[in-house]
């Protein structure tokens, strides 16, 4: 039987700038429709790199790499990226931070208008659409930057530790929302934590990688059934889960003496 | 608390006024100079009010001449940092001429500026564009190159074009930096026009302006009419500073952290 064509395709891919030091040492990995990918492994692994090589901002040294069956920077149109932090505009209210996106297409303004709308709906803050960022909590920033990713409907979303900076609390509620927005919007996520728990309550699959060079260490799946609710966090299996990908991450993290 | 230091805001200063207003007098009585040395402050107003009609006539000369120059400043200190902003090999080549233009002084100038713009309005303003124009130019190329990284990177996500990037990213968000640059040239631009008039002298037409009056009163020694002449510039300078002010307020108020408010 056929299989279905894979979304983000890395075969044997290699990275490094220039005659430096390797970045990333030959990546293999099959993204397949709908899946919830983290990337996970000490500073220096190369997991941001690897959502750099995806959205075609940086390109790759050997092998090859192709997302939805072309060349990174081809699928643009059908891809976003939700920066470590909200990356709003300052000068620009909310609602025409989530306009950009359609702007930069040169959409109609009505279109734009209705698209953004509907997106700051989605994520809960059609109250603040007149706001400016700086009015903003840091949480709703983040959700506004999740709204202006979604505006085109991307196939693929790219997430380089959107949730870093938050505090616990609002991280697990954005966590809850990022999923009940997938389930209305449905899209492929590349996600880059440095947090378990988050990366398990999300993820259908987990990486964990190792540093110098960066290099995949393990895979893990993780077949809670979507949708995901929080209680999900207090259960034994998805303790086992997170206390697995930590012991992962100690191996890396500890290299055994020599 | 809030309320007790905003009374002190303007007491103070004024506290301060009076008793440099004092001290001035009395300087004035102990050693006896005479008022074409050291007029007192009525004196000076008196002299203001004496010749108010010249006053305001070479004030009203002086701020078109400053206004013509800061406009063009601010309008060619735009389009060339947008040039040296967004092209590495024209900043390499441009900049070092334009230090090199900001580093002569413009009194070595002035007598060139006089004999190919003329004499009159047009050497005012160029003089007066002269001295305001690097400022914009130095603040505007520092904004267009200090863009936020994820920013570009995210324009470039959505396809942006160079031009989209410019005019939708690069230069608001520079705007800070140009109204930097502008408030600098607006204290530069009465300077430079008063300067340029004064070097004219009473060939700058019409009335003359401020720059004029000193030199015409410096001739007859009319000293309280030159404090009065000196009080004049000082407002005009004040006119200039303060309509940036604003400019920068409007522009910047809604969005921009320096006008953040603490009940957010």
């Amino acid at each position: 039987m056929e299989s279905v064509p894979p979304i983000v395709k890395f075969t044997s891919l290699q990275k490094r700038y220039g005659v430096g030091p390797v970045v990333l040492a030959t990546i293999d990995l099959t993204v397949a429709p709908n899946d919830f990918i983290s990337f996970i492994g000490p500073s220096g692994c190369g997991k941001s790199t690897i959502l750099k090589l995806v959205s075609g901002l940086s390109p790759g040294s050997t092998g090859e790499l192709t997302v939805m069956g072309v060349k990174p920077r081809e699928a643009r149109d059908r891809q976003a990226f939700i920066f470590q932090d909200a990356t709003l505009l300052p000068w620009l209210t909310a609602q025409l931070n989530v306009e950009i996106p359609l702007r930069l297409r040169g959409r109609p303004v009505a279109e734009r208008q209705t698209t953004a709308r509907k997106m700051l709906e989605l994520v809960g803050l059609a109250k603040v659409a007149d706001y400016y960022p700086r009015q903003l909590s840091g949480g709703m920033k983040m959700r506004v930057s999740i709204a202006r990713a979604l505006t085109l409907a991307p196939h693929l979303l790219l997430l380089d530790e959107p949730f870093g900076a938050l505090d616990e609390m609002t991280r697990n509620r954005l966590n809850e929302e990022l999923l009940a927005v997938r389930a209305v919007s449905p899209f492929t996520a590349l996600f880059v934590t440095h947090s378990v728990s988050e990366a398990v309550f999300l993820s259908n699959r987990i990486v964990v990688m190792a540093a110098n060079p960066g290099r995949f260490h393990a895979e893990v799946a993780i077949d809670f059934p979507y949708p995901r609710r929080p209680d999900l966090r207090g259960q034994p299996d998805f303790q086992a889960k997170v206390n697995e990908v930590t012991r992962l991450l100690h191996e890396v993290e500890i290299p055994p003496s020599s | 608390m809030k309320k007790h230091f905003s009374v002190l805001t303007w007491l103070l200063p004024a506290v301060s006024g009076l008793i440099f207003i004092g001290l001035w007098y009395g300087v004035r009585v102990v050693s006896g100079l005479q008022s074409w040395i050291l007029p007192t402050p009525v004196e000076i107003m008196a002299a203001a009010v004496h010749e108010h009609t010249r006053l305001l006539a070479a004030a009203g000369h002086t701020a078109l001449g400053a206004l013509g120059g800061f406009l063009l400043a601010a309008i060619l200190g735009f389009f060339t940092s947008l040039l040296l902003g967004l092209s590495k090999s024209l900043r390499a080549s441009l900049y070092p001429w334009l230090l090199m233009l900001q580093m002569t002084p413009v009194i070595v100038l002035t007598p060139i500026i006089m004999l190919w713009a003329g004499p009159g309005m047009p050497g005012i303003i160029t003089i007066t564009w002269l001295i305001s124009y690097f400022p914009i130019v130095a603040n505007l190329t520092q904004g267009l190159l200090s863009t936020d990284m994820n920013h570009v990177a995210l324009f470039r996500m959505c396809n942006a074009n160079r031009w989209q990037e410019v005019l939708l990213l690069r230069v608001p968000a520079a705007l800070p930096y140009y109204l930097a640059g502008l408030r600098i040239a607006a204290t530069l631009a009465p300077i430079g026009a008063i300067f340029g008039e004064y070097m004219v002298g009473n060939a700058s037409g019409g009335t003359g302006g401020l720059g004029f009056l000193v030199y015409s009163y410096n001739t007859q020694i009319k000293i309280p009419a030159l404090f009065a002449t000196a009080l004049t510039s000082c407002l005009l300078g004040f006119v200039f500073v303060a309509a940036v002010a604003w400019l920068n307020w409007a522009l910047l108020h809604k969005w921009h952290d320096s006008y953040e408010r603490a009940d957010h």
